[in-house]
């Protein structure tokens, strides 16, 4: 008895220190969310700026630059896979390989084949286990990406879809280097504290998206700029040319594209993070409480026991006594 | 007097908004002036460039920009840059160091996009470059 009384307070001690881990993590994603929100709204004026310039170009430039147009026989596709680098993220990282693997099979029934680049260890983890070839893994800056990091993603990236031009059936073409010929990524969207799901988006050929709530118009009419329903003036002067303009704008739109799904990412990683802690931390206390009843039940089944035995001793004695 | 709205964004933040009389900054064509009315415009900027933005109360802001765009509509001014510092923050010690980091690492893009950078940098904050 004596024995499982003191596993018991052993266990205890164990949970209530997990536990002290548990919220220690749940406090800092806490933090970490603020933070990454934080970071989501300061990148949002570029986007949003980068988006203006682009749908001017795009109404004055000639659209044929490749980044734009779609290929007549698309053979392979590149997927950006963003997870993390750490655990403790409750089911973050599953749900977001899971959407992949919806991804990929579609682009294989699609009849492409699909190239993987993989940013963060568990991701990195999760292929290299199930013996999958990855063109690339970035890694160490899940958390916290810096703008520095999706550059280096995102020339990569467009370098590859860039040697996919000339590619023919089964021949790397002119270059020599088997390119790509579509571009996804696919990372987790931060909706609310409590709600993160992982989407699947093209990023090349790219449509340019528009970014959301943003109305032109209204901001016309704040600005009094009548005349000019479209928001975007029509007749813009460039330097260099359009053209020029468009090859040295697109790949930096790309780049704030992976950029700003690498923020979201980060955000909706912490937020998981937080609430897997919350529940990890719950329950450490739950089973510290359970615990320490059976420990109670122990300790005192453990005195029951012994006072049962000091007066059986003390009868014994007794009716030895009597017996005299 | 007619002022310009001028939003100067970077991309991992806004680095400053405001009325400005003018603004002044190096396109790959050449330098150029934007005033009030100026005709809708979309820019390159050049690498290391240096954007000066004439505040309405006549102040000089001098910011690095690197890597980045100047569109000038009729709302106002925004200049999108990858990288962009305000003179007054920027370390010149620093902004050195890197130079000569990035001189010594040789002639790979990445060394000369450090060192053009740096040299932006420099210039912005007045020093010799």
């Amino acid at each position: 008895m004596a024995a499982s009384l003191r596993a018991l307070r052993r266990r205890i001690r164990s949970t209530q220190s997990t536990k002290k881990i548990f919220s220690a993590q749940e406090l800092i994603a806490g933090a970490r969310i603020v933070r990454a929100q934080a970071r989501v709204e300061a990148s949002k004026p570029y986007a949003r700026e980068i988006t203006r310039v682009l749908s001017a170009l795009a109404s004055s430039a000639s659209l044929d630059h490749p980044l734009l147009t779609e290929r007549q026989n698309p053979q392979r596709a590149a997927v950006l896979v963003i997870t993390s680098d750490r655990g403790f993220a409750g089911s973050y990282n599953v749900n977001v390989l899971r959407r992949t693997e919806e991804l990929l099979s579609l682009l294989r029934q699609e009849g492409k084949e699909p190239v993987l680049y993989v940013v963060g260890r568990k991701g990195e983890t999760y292929y290299s286990f199930r013996h999958r070839e990855m063109a690339d893994t970035f890694t160490g800056f899940s958390e916290q990406p810096n703008y520095t990091d999706a550059q280096a993603v995102g020339q990569e990236l467009i370098a590859a879809f860039t040697a996919g031009e000339d590619d023919e059936d089964g021949d790397a073409g002119a270059d020599g280097i088997f390119g790509v010929d579509e571009l996804h990524i696919v990372y987790t969207e931060f909706r609310s504290l409590l709600s993160q799901v992982p989407v699947a988006k093209r990023m090349a050929p790219l449509e340019v998206e528009e970014v959301e709530e943003f109305d032109y118009e209204r901001e016309d009419r704040e600005h009094g700029a009548g005349g000019n329903d479209s928001g975007v003036p029509t007749s813009y002067e460039f330097e260099p040319s359009a053209e020029g303009l468009l090859d040295a704008l697109l790949p930096k739109y790309v780049t704030t594209r992976i950029y700003a799904a690498m923020l979201e990412a980060a955000a909706s990683e912490s937020a998981s993070r937080r609430r897997a802690m919350k529940s990890a931390s719950d329950n450490a206390e739950e089973l510290a409480k359970n615990l320490s009843r059976q420990a109670n039940q122990a300790r005192q089944a453990e005195i029951t026991q012994e006072i049962s035995e000091i007066v059986g001793g003390a009868d014994a004695l007794v009716k030895a006594g009597a017996g005299d | 007097m007619a002022t310009l709205q001028v939003e100067l964004v970077a991309v991992e933040r806004k680095i400053w908004s405001g009325e400005a009389t003018m603004v002044i900054a190096r396109t790959t064509e050449g330098e150029l002036g934007v005033l009030p009315g100026h005709a809708p415009l979309l820019g390159e900027l050049a690498g290391g460039g240096v954007v000066t933005i004439r505040t309405a109360s006549g102040e000089d802001v001098v910011v690095a920009a690197h890597g980045g765009f100047l569109s000038v509509t009729d709302r106002g001014v925004s200049i999108l840059a990858e990288t962009a510092e305000i003179a007054s923050e920027i370390d010149v010690e620093r902004a050195r160091e890197a130079l000569r980091r990035a001189e010594d690492a040789g002639d790979d893009p990445e060394a000369l996009e450090a060192a053009r950078r740096a040299q932006s940098r420099l210039r912005a904050a007045g020093e010799s470059a």
